[in-house]
């Protein structure tokens, strides 16, 4: 509906309706409202599993075995025990970084044993998946205190196979 | 914002009818300048790319964990929630069912792209934190059986607690 105004010269000036504006801005306002939803931000890590394949045969001399992350739960799912090749850990993650950490080293060159070096998780099937993300991020890195950055340790992560139900 | 003025510049604008009555209407302007505000700050809030985000799972929580620096050419996100179920493409479905799921999706990847091959896809892993990590296993061997071999583990990131070095 327009309202027209005659002013005194004898102009015809078309005021503009401001409704149907203010109608789809409301629209589109509710429309945000609705679909707007508090994301917590999310991060990855990144590993790379290829299927080994029958053919491959026995792997290559220089090629280090990998460091077995052994990790025990309980009948309920719960972390009961780490184990580092034959060494125990408790269930203490810090236990577990300190122990890669002495491992690597401070050398983080490329060739270095932190570059080549490969660890593999062996978890009770029951385990409940936090744990092993709890495992993964002790065998990654690390914040420095003094500058609060991130320093991988390990990048190659790997799973063993599924152990039995 | 400009400001919209009323036809007599003022910020309250008087109507005279006829016989000499009046209707004072109000200002809308910073009524619309705050609706726009708003569905300004809905429009830059807002992630479309969220929409395969189920809230049903509970990600675990890690201070390494960080976003990709880039994101992957071609994702395909499988969402494992605590009672061992795959949500995937809107569809919730037990572990036995993404063999074939995986297969089609494969094949449009392969489809849409000649140049693309199985290897050069991401699977995007957005395990519930009270999954089994056997399960977690077992969706990860199926994608690696389907030629899939890099995988994005999900979690949330957490702010930084101090670490025993």
């Amino acid at each position: 509906m327009k309202v027209r105004h005659v002013q005194r010269h004898g102009e015809e000036k078309i005021e503009l309706q401001m409704t149907p504006m203010i109608d789809i801005v409301f629209l589109m306002l509710i429309f945000f409202i609705m679909t707007f939803k508090i994301a917590s931000p999310e991060g990855d890590f990144s590993i790379k599993m290829p299927r080994h394949a029958p053919s491959e045969g026995l792997p290559d001399d220089s090629q280090l075995p990998p460091i077995t992350v052994r990790m025990r739960a309980d009948s309920e799912g719960r972390l009961k025990s780490i184990w580092m090749g034959q060494r125990g850990l408790g269930n203490s993650f810090d236990a577990l970084r300190s122990e890669v950490r002495a491992l690597i080293g401070d050398d983080r060159g490329p060739g270095s044993f932190a570059d080549t070096a490969e660890v593999e998780l062996d978890c009770d099937y029951q385990l409940k998946y936090e744990y092993v993300m709890r495992a993964i991020t002790a065998i990654s890195g690390y914040i420095d205190p003094d500058t609060g950055r991130v320093i991988t340790v390990i990048e190659k992560i790997k799973f063993a196979p599924p152990r039995g139900e | 914002m400009a400001a919209i003025t009323t036809e007599r510049g003022g910020r309250l604008m008087r109507k005279r009818f006829g016989k000499g009555a009046s209707f004072a209407g109000g200002d809308m302007t910073p009524m619309i300048d705050m609706t726009f505000q708003l569905i300004a700050f809905f429009m830059v809030v807002i992630n479309f790319a969220e929409a395969d985000q189920s809230e049903r799972i509970r990600l675990p929580d890690s201070e390494l964990a960080k976003p990709p620096d880039s994101p992957p050419d071609f994702a395909i996100t499988l969402q494992l929630t605590r009672d061992n179920m795959v949500i995937f493409g809107g569809e919730e479905f037990p572990i036995r069912g993404l063999p074939r799921k995986l297969l089609v999706e494969k094949q449009v990847m392969i489809e849409t792209s000649k140049e693309r091959t199985v290897s050069d896809a991401t699977i995007i892993i957005r395990a519930d934190a009270d999954a089994q990590a056997g399960k977690v296993q077992e969706v990860i061997k199926i994608c690696q059986d389907t030629g899939f071999e890099k995988f994005h583990l999900r979690a949330k990131q957490k702010a930084a607690e101090k670490q025993k070095g």
